[in-house]
């Protein structure tokens, strides 16, 4: 009797334990979500206001005239990003390639290391680090030194997800293309890239998301422009900065579009993550098989 | 070192083999008879899959696996020093445990996915028939050759499996249990195919069924891991024999049941 009871009492014991830890952790998935919201709907309010037509089409009016828009900013930011992922992807793609064939030994041990410390390191120094040999030396600003920053930000978590995802195709479809007398090479191109297709473009899309709304290392890199600028040789508008310039302006009009700017890239990084789920779930799909 | 006199397309000469340290098989000298199904039995961790796995250098894959000895496949040694490993493979092909088809590729780019090359879209269309068909799968998938193979069967993949190592044209087909995770009825679809693709290639098939290599199987051989663990080979005869009169006690025990 005494032992049940004492049993009776631990059980009590543990099920409180519990209940409270499930209450803790709740709370705190709460406070994380509440906060995300609370930005939102902020950005949202300032932000809508300003969010028209001309905004996303004009370009930037000087100060006192009111209208303008962001329009050679959102173009630059595409063709930033579109130089920075054409570069990114075959560097990523391949060094991942090379890490999932040729995993250990002291080389594959070494790329990875430098692939994580190049994660952490700050986007203001990888943006000074653009300056100091693009810029610096061809003694003006350009969008191209502004790509290749972005490039040393996306690298690193390019090649560490898709050598996970190539990893994460089944040994036995490897193995299946081997046997058939396909070269290592060819069976990671041919057989087990395209099956793990679906991992790496999400590893793609979280890496523009990740680098779309930096603006550190713009500043001294694109610059900014006033003008429809596409040469990559040039300074060029990107959205990220002029929401920065914008901001810290002390012209109403010009704080009601740095907010809209915000927006903006808020709604593309939600839109590029919800991509990157859903094709996330294609990938599950596929491997489950 | 003894040399074997064989007449034989594939046959081991005191061949072992190491996963790094540990090693995996012992001395295994073993002549495979020609267009017939040769069984390789034994329990598990006997090193029977290792043994297989040697024969078409696919065990070499591994990180820090290794090979001594020989293996010769119309009287060449595989592992000779200028030998491509890619080049044995498309004469000695294999099928795995588990039906691995290319979840990418249709079921006809599988068939053909390692087809001999240089072949224009009427001929690679005559070679996937050909390969399903001597796969005894072509009329479960003529009308759906483009879809995916994910949506097959088991015992459909596997035999989607058996096709794309047909279709490139090998003079060995290795089978590693090609039917353990396949239900009985596929079994025996797999089991009589396996009695006619031996018309035509010479066969070495793992298998942990007894019953599979008494009804498959013109010559079977006996593994046996040894106190150490090191795979040996123990006896190998015709198997009508081998299950009837083992000329070895070890081999008698593990057929009638008497394992220990």
């Amino acid at each position: 009797m005494a032992q049940s009871a004492s049993k009776n009492r631990n059980l009590a014991r543990r099920r409180l334990i519990g209940g409270l830890g499930i209450a803790v952790a709740l709370a705190c998935a709460m406070i994380g979500a509440v906060c995300l919201l609370i930005i939102l709907g902020f950005v949202i309010v300032q932000g809508a206001g300003a969010l028209n037509r001309d905004f996303l089409t004009q370009l930037p009016h000087p100060v006192g005239v009111p209208g303008g828009g962001v329009g050679n900013g959102i173009l630059g930011t595409f063709i930033i990003l579109g130089i920075a992922t054409a570069m990114a992807v075959p560097i990523g793609l391949l060094t991942g390639i090379y890490l999932s064939l040729f995993g250990r030994g002291p080389i594959p041990e070494a790329l990875r290391f430098l692939s994580d410390v190049l994660s952490g390191v700050p986007s203001i120094a990888i943006g000074l680090f653009a300056y100091a040999v693009l810029v610096a030396p061809l003694k003006h600003f350009s969008a191209f030194s502004a790509s290749f920053a972005f490039m040393m930000l996306m690298l690193p978590l390019l090649v560490r997800t898709s050598e996970q995802a190539i990893r994460s195709v089944p040994q036995t479809v490897r193995e299946g293309a081997l046997a058939l007398g396909m070269s290592n090479f060819r069976a990671t191109v041919r057989i087990v890239l395209p099956t793990a297709r679906p991992a790496i473009i999400t590893a793609l899309l979280l890496a523009i998301a990740r680098v779309i709304g930096e603006t550190a290392p713009l500043l001294f890199t694109a610059f900014g422009s006033q003008f429809w600028e596409t040469n990559p040789n040039n300074p060029m508008a990107v959205l990220a900065l002029q929401v920065f310039t914008y901001a810290i302006s002390p012209y109403p009009n010009w704080q009601a579009q740095a907010w809209a700017g915000a927006l903006l890239l808020i709604g593309a990084v939600f839109v590029l993550s919800l991509g990157a789920r859903l094709m996330l779930r294609r990938a599950m799909r596929g491997l489950e098989a | 070192m003894t040399t074997i006199a064989t007449g034989e397309l594939l046959a081991t000469q005191d061949l072992s083999a190491y996963y790094g340290n540990r090693q995996a098989v012992a001395e295994v000298t073993i002549a495979f008879r020609r267009k017939a199904v040769s069984a390789l039995i034994g329990p598990s961790g006997c090193g029977k899959t290792t043994l297989l796995r040697c024969l078409n250098r696919i065990h070499e894959i591994n990180f820090e696996a290794r090979v001594e000895g020989s293996v010769l496949l119309d009287g060449q040694d595989i592992y000779g020093g200028d030998v491509d490993p890619m080049a044995i493979r498309r004469r000695v092909g294999m099928v795995f445990q588990r039906p691995n088809p290319f979840p990418t590729l249709s079921i006809l780019d599988n068939t053909v996915a390692c087809a001999p090359k240089g072949l224009n879209r009427r001929e690679k269309m005559e070679a996937a028939e050909r390969a399903l068909r001597s796969a005894a799968l072509w009329d479960e998938v003529k009308d759906k050759l483009k879809t995916s193979p994910l949506r097959l069967s088991g015992g459909q993949q596997q035999r989607l499996c058996i096709a794309r190592a047909v279709a490139a044209e090998p003079e060995v087909l290795l089978m590693d249990e090609p039917t353990a995770s396949l239900d009985p009825i596929a079994t025996a679809v797999i089991e009589e195919l396996m009695s006619s693709l031996c018309k035509e290639f010479t066969i070495v098939a793992v298998t942990h069924n007894m019953q599979q290599a008494a009804r498959v199987s013109s010559v079977t051989a006996f593994m046996l891991a040894d106190e150490t663990g090191i795979g040996r080979l123990i006896e190998v005869d015709d198997t009508a024999k081998l299950f009837t009169k083992p000329s070895d006690r070890r081999t008698e025990d593990y057929i009638s049941g008497r394992f220990g």
